[in-house]
């Protein structure tokens, strides 16, 4: 197809030891999936059965709060609810009821289970069945959890997609499937390529809209888009479709690697796949030399949050010259992020999971160049003098494909060279940093 | 079970953050799942904090339910006291760990631990954060605090300011500096920046200043019952409430009232003739009790405008609120039912809201200026500037803050004679806050028009009894967006009242007649 990746010559990471430590986990629940997905489903709503917790959850995560009213809400759970659960579903039929009644546009609900309502074991998998009869046909009814005691952050969308997996219709139709849901603009992007190859017809999982025909069957391969959707991927493998592995198409190379799989899979002459992603590939090999600039030599330390850290090290170290020591994943699916893994040289330390206090010790003894982690360790580590990078951006904003390889470096790239820009240092008097809200004589807890 | 969009306060355990968030040297060991740990982000994002919350959460998942999640928490405890030696530890437990049934606070207690452990009873399903914060430090004060001699100059502890509070951090060195120029020094300042020994050395106070009521006023009572510590029940907001709240220091303290004024801006401000425009502009109020109470009173009395509407979203301050709203001829608005609320603001149509970060929101949909006097705030309501709402510099920013969202006097005059010049028209908004024109109304104002898109749970429209003509129409087009709304409500309640159907030029002229003042 195209030149064959360089695999490291010391081996990959495929077989590394994978670091477990089991400990206070920093990471946010499945539900901070909705923020995005309800703006990728235009017809949806997503309706979590939980505590006031939840809704802050989703208010905070958020971070700008949304103007219009958003297409997802709570039904906050109170004592009388947990006092008996026949009483739990009526309370649910009549929040149904009202958000339907009130909102004729939605077309798919999503009956979304927390924490809570895991805890007390309230059946939505029961509700939603009893529901979609219930508004048949204007209004389909799925349930997925996005709890934090079964989901980490970005599973949530993967509940989500797998859920909707079931009751696609069955179609014998040869397709691609495109999985994952992506901006809109990079999801145009990856269809302008395929089809410039000739390959078709290609459908997306989630579809924009509950009514697009989509069908799944034994003749559907496809490719996913993020490399956190493994129940997804399990289900769709038991309607019989077939998955295209690959890396995953972040940067030049993964995103060439990433349509080569599927070019192969589809039969696309060499020269037509070089004539196709030549001028793109060429963009992004620019665009990432110039942000990768002040990424060469630079040493990177991931927490885990979004389970795209072994993808982005893959890319961050074969595209723009960083040396990875850590690359913490909160969950490593090896079926699915292996290709990437092949590609990652062996030398970082590989983990799942976390110990928050335990990592926190070693990223401060690595003194990285750029931490990747959470919003809740992002400033503290800052004021400690690490440059860090936000991990909730890289789902928010347009990483993936050959168009956006040079944004995704630059996400990187500027902590480092704004830690450059800046001459404040140092911060006080004394040389310690002392800004914050520790500033002034009425500090708190500094 | 409650549709919630959006929500003013958090749960409780959130409110226990807070206090211990503000505090040093004190640790919270929170019995709650991983996606709990998000609230850690509300305090080094929202507030820009330098250093993680003081917070270890046990972050148990699916698999240990049923297994051994008390033994989970018992690891968290001792290895945070461990890591952090705090000097006490305050344990509870989150919504879902409250219905495992753990009782954390009875199992740190049979751990032996060499610090006081504290346990928070917080409901989960039934309260909210400020209730959380009040509880949290009352059981902190109520466990460390004890008799003990006063200090020999007249002292005052400052309680109630916690992280994540709206202006507390500036709010702490107002007040300081009200009482030193009466002789009076600052004891303890708590929950912000007191460690539980500095806690242990409240009762050396002679009196205590309940700064806000949200978060400390079950200590204050304890303190008042069980340290003979009297407390002050002005909040000096504003300027009439700082005079006030001098006359009540002298009175506890026997210190002669004094209060410097050479600073104090905001009378010759609110006095010039620039402000003359302020007289009577309506607006509705709402935030937490405290605020929306001190707000009212500027309003009214230090600013000119006519309140038209208030209410607050914590139910423990309903009773206040709804007193004030009686007084001022009003009814108060109690809930924390965002989508209510905008409904009030729709149909009132104020000319301003002074209101928390949703209201802002609510007034940049409805093209309502608003500022912000309470929380719930966003990381742009913690400015880097000293800006406190209490006492002598409170006032000057809040006349600021509340002047800044509005068109400014003699632009109100141009945008009346010019209405349509290209440039200088009222959709372009005032004329200092570029980028930020309100929203345009082609259709004549948000209410009672349907709005353009289906908004499906706050849909509720007016009935449309009234009718505008045409003409009527263009003609309330020409007036300038920040009356509109006031003209159009007041020529339909003139209308209606008089039985007429269709609203005709006439109408609306002969509504502007009988409304001027």
């Amino acid at each position: 197809m195209t030149e064959l990746p360089r695999l490291p010559a010391t081996g990959g990471c495929r077989n590394t030891p994978i670091l477990k430590q089991r400990g206070q986990r920093e990471v946010f629940c499945g539900l901070t999936g909705i923020i995005w997905l309800h703006r990728k489903m235009q017809d949806a709503f997503f309706l979590v059965v939980g505590s006031r917790t939840c809704a802050h959850l989703l208010q905070s995560a958020a971070g700008v709060m949304i103007f219009a009213e958003p297409r997802f809400g709570t039904a906050i759970l109170e004592e009388t609810d947990l006092a008996g659960l026949a009483d739990a579903q009526d309370e649910l039929d009549k929040v149904v009821d009202e958000l339907l009644a009130r909102r004729p546009d939605i077309k798919q609900l999503f009956l979304v289970g927390s924490c809570p309502s895991e805890v007390i074991k309230l059946d939505l998998a029961k509700a939603a069945e009893r529901m979609t009869q219930r508004h048949a046909p204007s209004v389909r009814v799925l349930n997925f959890s996005g709890s934090g005691i079964e989901t980490t952050f970005t599973q949530g969308e993967d509940a989500c997609l797998a859920s909707m997996v079931p009751v696609l219709p069955k179609t014998d139709d040869r397709q691609l499937l495109l999985v994952g849901a992506l901006p809109d603009v990079v999801e145009e992007q990856a269809i302008g390529l395929l089809e410039a190859m000739g390959i078709g017809p290609i459908k997306v999982l989630p579809a924009p809209r509950a009514g697009e025909d989509l069908g799944i069957g034994e003749n559907t391969v496809y490719a996913l888009t993020q490399p956190f959707l493994g129940d997804t991927h399990d289900a769709l493998t038991r309607r019989g479709a077939r998955h295209l592995p690959a890396p995953f198409p972040f940067g030049e190379e993964g995103t060439t690697q990433w349509l080569a799989a599927i070019a192969t899979e589809f039969g696309v002459a060499p020269d037509l796949f070089e004539q196709v992603t030549a001028a793109p590939r060429a963009r992004a090999r620019k665009a990432i030399a110039q942000a990768a600039e002040a990424l060469n030599g630079k040493t990177i330390f991931f927490f885990p949050d979004s389970q795209l850290e072994i993808p982005l090290a893959r890319f961050l170290t074969r595209e723009c010259g960083m040396d990875a020591i850590e690359v913490g994943a909160p969950f490593i699916h090896k079926g699915l992020v292996g290709p990437d893994l092949d590609l990652l040289t062996e030398g970082p330390t590989i983990s799942e999971g976390q110990d928050v206090d335990l990592q926190l010790d070693r990223a401060k003894a690595a003194k990285p160049d750029l931490t990747v982690c959470g919003l809740g360790l992002a400033n503290p580590l800052e004021a400690e003098g690490l440059a860090t990078k936000w991990a909730i951006e890289l789902v928010f904003t347009p990483v993936h494909f050959y168009e956006q390889a040079g944004d995704l470096a630059g996400l990187f790239s500027r902590p480092i060279r704004r830690a450059d820009l800046l001459k404040l240092n140092p911060v006080s008097s004394d040389g310690k940093y002392d800004g914050g809200v520790g500033a002034g004589p009425h500090a708190g807890q500094q | 079970m409650k549709l919630t969009v959006w929500t003013y306060e958090g749960p409780p355990h959130v409110g226990a953050m807070r206090v211990a968030t503000g505090m040093r040297d004190l640790h919270y060991v929170l019995h709650a799942p991983q996606g709990d740990t998000y609230a850690d982000l509300l305090f080094t994002m929202i507030e820009r904090r330098d250093h993680r919350p003081p917070v270890t959460y046990t972050t148990f998942q699916a698999r240990d339910l049923g297994a051994d999640t008390a033994n989970l928490f018992k690891t968290a405890a001792q290895e945070a006291y461990d890591r952090f030696k705090p000097q006490a530890i305050i344990v509870g437990a989150s919504c879902t760990a409250e219905l495992i049934q753990d009782d954390p606070g009875g199992m740190a207690e049979t751990m032996g631990l060499p610090v006081p452990t504290i346990p928070l009873e917080l409901p989960s399903y039934q309260r909210k954060e400020n209730f959380g914060a009040d509880e949290t430090f009352f059981q902190i004060v109520k466990t460390l605090a004890k008799p003990m001699e006063r200090t020999k100059q007249i002292s005052a502890n400052l309680i109630g300011p916690t992280a994540l509070g709206f202006r507390h951090r500036d709010d702490i060195q107002e007040v300081t500096t009200l009482l030193s120029d009466m002789g009076i020094s600052v004891n303890v300042v708590a929950p912000m920046t007191s460690s539980p020994q500095d806690i242990a050395q409240m009762g050396a106070a002679h009196f205590n200043v309940l700064m806000y009521p949200e978060t400390a006023e079950s200590a204050a009572r304890w303190m008042e019952r069980e340290l003979d510590q009297p407390y002050t029940k002005t909040v000096p907001i504003g300027v009439g409430a700082t005079r006030d709240f001098i006359a009540e220091v002298a009175a506890i303290s026997g210190n002669e009232a004094y209060l410097d004024t050479s600073r104090l801006r905001l009378p010759w401000y609110s006095k010039s003739v620039d402000s003359t425009y302020l007289t009577g502009k309506r607006v509705f109020l709402f935030g937490d009790g405290t605020h929306v109470l001190a707000a009212a009173r500027i309003a009214q009395d230090e600013m000119g405008f006519e309140v038209v509407g208030l209410g607050c979203y914590n139910r423990e301050m309903a009773r206040p609120v709804r007193a004030k709203a009686k007084e001022m001829g009003l009814t108060a608005t109690i809930t924390d039912d965002y989508l209510e609320v905008e409904r009030v603001i729709e149909q009132l149509q104020p000319e301003m809201i002074l209101g928390t970060q949703m209201e802002r929101h609510i007034g940049k949909r409805l093209g309502i200026p608003c500022a912000v006097i309470s929380a719930p705030v966003h990381v742009q309501d913690f400015p880097a500037r000293y800006s406190p709402q209490m006492g002598i510099e409170g006032a000057n920013v809040i006349f600021d803050t509340w002047v800044h969202p509005l068109v400014m006097g003699l632009e109100e005059h141009l945008l009346h004679m010019f209405r349509e010049d290209f440039e200088f028209h009222d959709a372009a908004g005032p004329s200092h806050h570029g980028g930020h024109a309100p929203k345009p109304e082609d259709t004549g104002g948000p209410a009672p028009q349907p709005a353009a898109s289906p908004r499906g749970l706050s849909g509720e429209m007016k009935d449309g009894s009234v009718i505008w003509l045409a003409d009527a129409e263009n003609e309330l087009k020409k007036i300038p967006f920040f009356v509109r709304g006031k003209a159009r409500r007041n020529t339909e309640t003139f209308a209606a009242e008089r039985g007429v159907a269709e609203i005709s030029v006439d109408t609306l002229y002969e509504a502007k007649a009988h409304y001027a003042r």
